[in-house]
């Protein structure tokens, strides 16, 4: 994926071990990495989280604002989402523009949040069709491992249910800000889970390695009550019509348990 | 604005369009008609309409970027700021840069690209028209612009939507039951190989109506795969008959 130089031996080696049901570095091929989140870690933040998934690290921050309602949503906040591949995070990264996989990162991010109706919106209006709250998620990947868009869906859901927005009042059409704060209303919780598959096999949760060898990437993105509200295929491989469902079924349970983890941190 | 419709299925059964829940729109496929572009192609489906042109095999620029095992391919997705109700602006978005991502991604495992080393095959699709579903449709018509282009393929790349409108699972969405419906499932696929190259989806589904939409999708892909080597036919067809009647 971003063009890493790996070795043909150890690219054999890793097909070979997961031929035989095996990974490199131990697990089983639906064991996700060592899983750590903090939320809270950035205090002028509204909201935040730090995600550790194996040696990937991904910290999500929460902004609010105020600002115009889109014309045909007049009664609804505003949702964006960007991530930033931070030069720190991996000898691949450049500062400058945004490349192609971060722009399919957030965006992956945002259709989970989105389309699982995660945020209340409605509730962020306050003065239909000219002020309300925009909630701005920045991914900030901080170390590159492998599998970025679950850790950096888990960041952002984490960061969101850690967000506070201040208290105000509305005078003479201006936004008066008052004392204390009101917890954002999340009422959904997408949880992304990533397939690679290598030789025929879908592992879960790849690795650096693992990614540099992959055929093809699929995530699905299941909300609390197990629908799917988000897939996205990537990777210059194919997948067949079984691989998917057989990813859909596994993904379903992953979604459950890392949900659990997401939530109770 | 546009009126919005109430319902997106009437009593009879009958989409916005007057379409069944699994009927393609109307395709109109037409391969090189432009006479710069080594391979082209033009799709009309419903009223989306979109050119594809491949230029290369070609030198690369910047030649640092070349691969040394294979041709790179590259595709830009884009749409003209008179495509959709509101002008768009011609700078790239966000939403055409990842799809130019996919839609590269999809036609990837069907180019021998190992046969033209440190080469470029550029790939432009661009969307004269937009209403739903011009990311498949851009995949269809860019297969054969491919195909047209003389490049080795493995299979032709055909893509074809299925969603969820008014609680039903429904074939190739048009841009109301794209914005409307409750979910999108695109979807790209070599049908001869029954290899799925190209999957996304937004909106809710279970598991099992995620089954069907990609049963419903492969089954209208299958069908525009049919149109796909008509047009291919057509083409030479046509050649054919001009050298005879000189």
């Amino acid at each position: 994926m971003y063009s890493m130089v790996i070795s043909r031996v150890r690219r054999r080696q890793i097909a070979q071990l997961i031929a035989g049901g095996k990974r490199l570095d131990g697990r089983g091929l639906t064991d996700y990495r060592k899983i750590k989140i903090e939320k809270g870690v950035i205090e002028k933040a509204e909201g935040s989280a730090c995600v550790y998934l194996g040696r990937t690290q991904v910290l999500a921050g929460v902004k609010i604002g105020i600002g115009e309602p889109f014309p045909d949503r007049p009664n609804e906040g505003v949702l964006t989402v960007n991530s930033e591949f931070v030069p720190l995070a991996s000898p691949e990264f450049e500062a400058g523009p945004p490349s192609e996989e971060s722009i399919e990162l957030a965006r992956v991010v945002d259709r989970g949040i989105r389309e699982s109706n995660a945020i209340d919106l409605e509730k962020l209006c306050i003065i239909p069709g000219k002020k309300v709250f925009i909630v701005f998620i920045d991914i900030y990947v901080l170390n590159h491992d492998g599998n970025l868009i679950d850790a950096s869906a888990m960041a952002a859901l984490a960061a969101l249910l850690n967000t506070k927005i201040f208290n105000y009042e509305v005078v003479d059409g201006e936004v008066e800000i008052k004392p204390g704060f009101t917890q954002l209303p999340v009422r959904n919780y997408p949880i992304a889970v990533t397939f690679a598959e290598i030789d025929g096999r879908l592992v879960v949760d790849p690795w650096l390695d693992e990614e540099e060898v992959m055929n093809a990437r699929l995530t699905l993105t299941f909300d609390k009550d197990g629908k799917i509200c988000a897939i996205q295929k990537g990777g210059s491989g194919a997948l067949t019509k079984e691989q998917i469902l057989e990813a859909a079924k596994i993904a379903q349970k992953k979604a459950e348990e890392l949900r659990k983890l997401v939530v109770e941190s | 604005m546009k009126k919005v419709p109430e319902r997106l299925i009437d009593e009879n059964m009958l989409r916005v369009d007057g379409r069944r829940w699994n009927e393609l729109r109307p395709i109109k496929l037409e391969v090189g008609i432009l006479s710069n572009a080594d391979g082209s192609a033009y799709i009309e489906q419903g009223r989306s309409k979109i050119l594809a042109a491949v230029y290369g095999p070609r030198e690369l620029h910047p030649r640092h970027l070349a691969l040394p095992d294979r041709a790179m391919l590259r595709c830009r997705y884009h749409m003209a700021p008179f495509s959709v109700e509101e002008r768009k602006s011609p700078a790239p978005s966000r939403r055409e840069i990842e799809l130019s991502k996919v839609i590269r991604e999809a036609l990837e495992p069907t180019i021998f690209l190992e046969l033209y080393p440190r080469t470029a095959i550029d790939l432009y699709i661009e969307i004269l028209q937009a209403d739903g579903g011009t990311r498949c449709a851009g995949i269809t018509v860019a297969s054969l612009a491919l195909a047209d282009a003389g490049i080795p393929m493995r299979d032709l790349v055909v893509a074809c939507a299925a969603g969820k409108v008014d609680g039903q699972i429904v074939l190739d969405l048009n841009d109301v039951e794209d914005k409307l419906g409750e979910a999108d499932v695109p979807l790209a696929m070599m049908p001869s190989l029954g290899a799925i190259t190209l999957l996304q989806m937004d909106g809710m589904l279970t598991v099992e109506e995620f089954e069907q939409a990609i049963n419903l999708a492969m089954e209208g892909c299958r069908q525009i795969y049919k149109l796909q080597k008509e047009a291919l036919k057509a083409k030479y067809t046509a050649i054919k008959e001009e050298v005879e009647t000189q």
